[in-house]
């Protein structure tokens, strides 16, 4: 599953760009950084055989997603919106928590053993992983083109009533 | 040198989504909540993604690609709430987002 320096180098970057993310004052910066966390997911997925997922990681997430989160954040000027400070109580509560549910991961990780996998690595390639979405997962397949048509409707619909409401005002 | 097996990864992939959880609970931003979220779902994909090399299994990629297409709508119908309660609001600051009436 990789070199052991190769996976501590990404992982470092990674979480620089978790970190980046959720400390960063300007929004903006917090999308570039997420997009570093996103790059170095897809180098993950290049190591753990897994090409076809890392492609639509970058096109899908690092791509589309992250357009639409800047998109959005140059549209509504909200780079640097005062008041967005955390309080410091809530920042200790949160702090304990988020540790306190690591170290529950983390203990049932070492505790409850996973089965033995297989070492060989399988054929993940876009024709495996078609040929798997299509014979056993058409349904799944099906209710999601649903879901992202009626996302996409639900966005039109939703604009549109806003506006009404505004004429009407 | 050890191996990097599939714990390792584990491990990361519940540091990224700690990281992605504190990011919910401490930043007031919508957007930055978002993106937080964002990170608690890549966090998910990638343990789905060493377990389904660590077991041999193309299902765990599967899950992937349908996580991220949820994701894809999520953020489509979740920016286009946040800019309407933007201009009718102008504010993203969640904590003055607390009534339904708009």
């Amino acid at each position: 599953m990789g070199n052991l320096i190769v996976f501590i180098i990404i992982a470092a970057f990674a979480l620089l760009g978790a970190v980046g993310t959720v400390t960063s004052r300007n929004a903006i910066y917090s999308a570039l950084f997420l997009v570093l966390n996103m790059a170095m997911l897809a180098v993950f997925y290049v190591l753990l055989n897994a090409p076809f997922i890392a492609m639509v990681q970058v096109a899908v997430y690092a791509g589309a997603i992250m357009v639409l989160f800047v998109f959005a954040i140059m549209l509504l000027g909200a780079e640097r919106l005062p008041g967005m400070l955390p309080n410091r109580p809530q920042v200790v509560v949160a702090l304990v928590l988020g540790l306190v549910i690591l170290g529950l991961l983390v203990f049932s990780l070492f505790t409850a053993p996973l089965p033995a996998g297989d070492i060989e690595a399988i054929d993940a390639g876009p024709v495996a992983v078609g040929m798997t979405l299509f014979e056993r997962y058409v349904l799944p397949l099906e209710v999601t083109s649903i879901l992202l048509l009626v996302a996409m409707i639900g966005v039109v619909v939703f604009r549109a009533r806003t506006r009404q409401r505004r004429e009407d005002a | 040198m050890p191996e990097v097996t599939v714990n390792w990864y584990i491990a990361l992939a519940a540091l990224l989504f700690i990281i992605g959880t504190m990011g919910v609970l401490v930043r007031r931003n919508a957007l930055i909540i978002y993106m937080s979220i964002e990170l608690m779902l890549n966090a998910a994909n990638l343990a789905f993604v060493a377990l389904a090399r660590h077991l041999g299994d193309l299902d765990g990629q599967i899950f992937v690609f349908f996580v991220m297409t949820v994701a894809a709508a999520e953020v489509a119908v979740g920016l286009a709430l946040i800019v309407t309660i933007f201009r009718t609001k102008a504010s993203i600051n969640i904590d003055t987002i607390n009534t339904m009436k708009g």
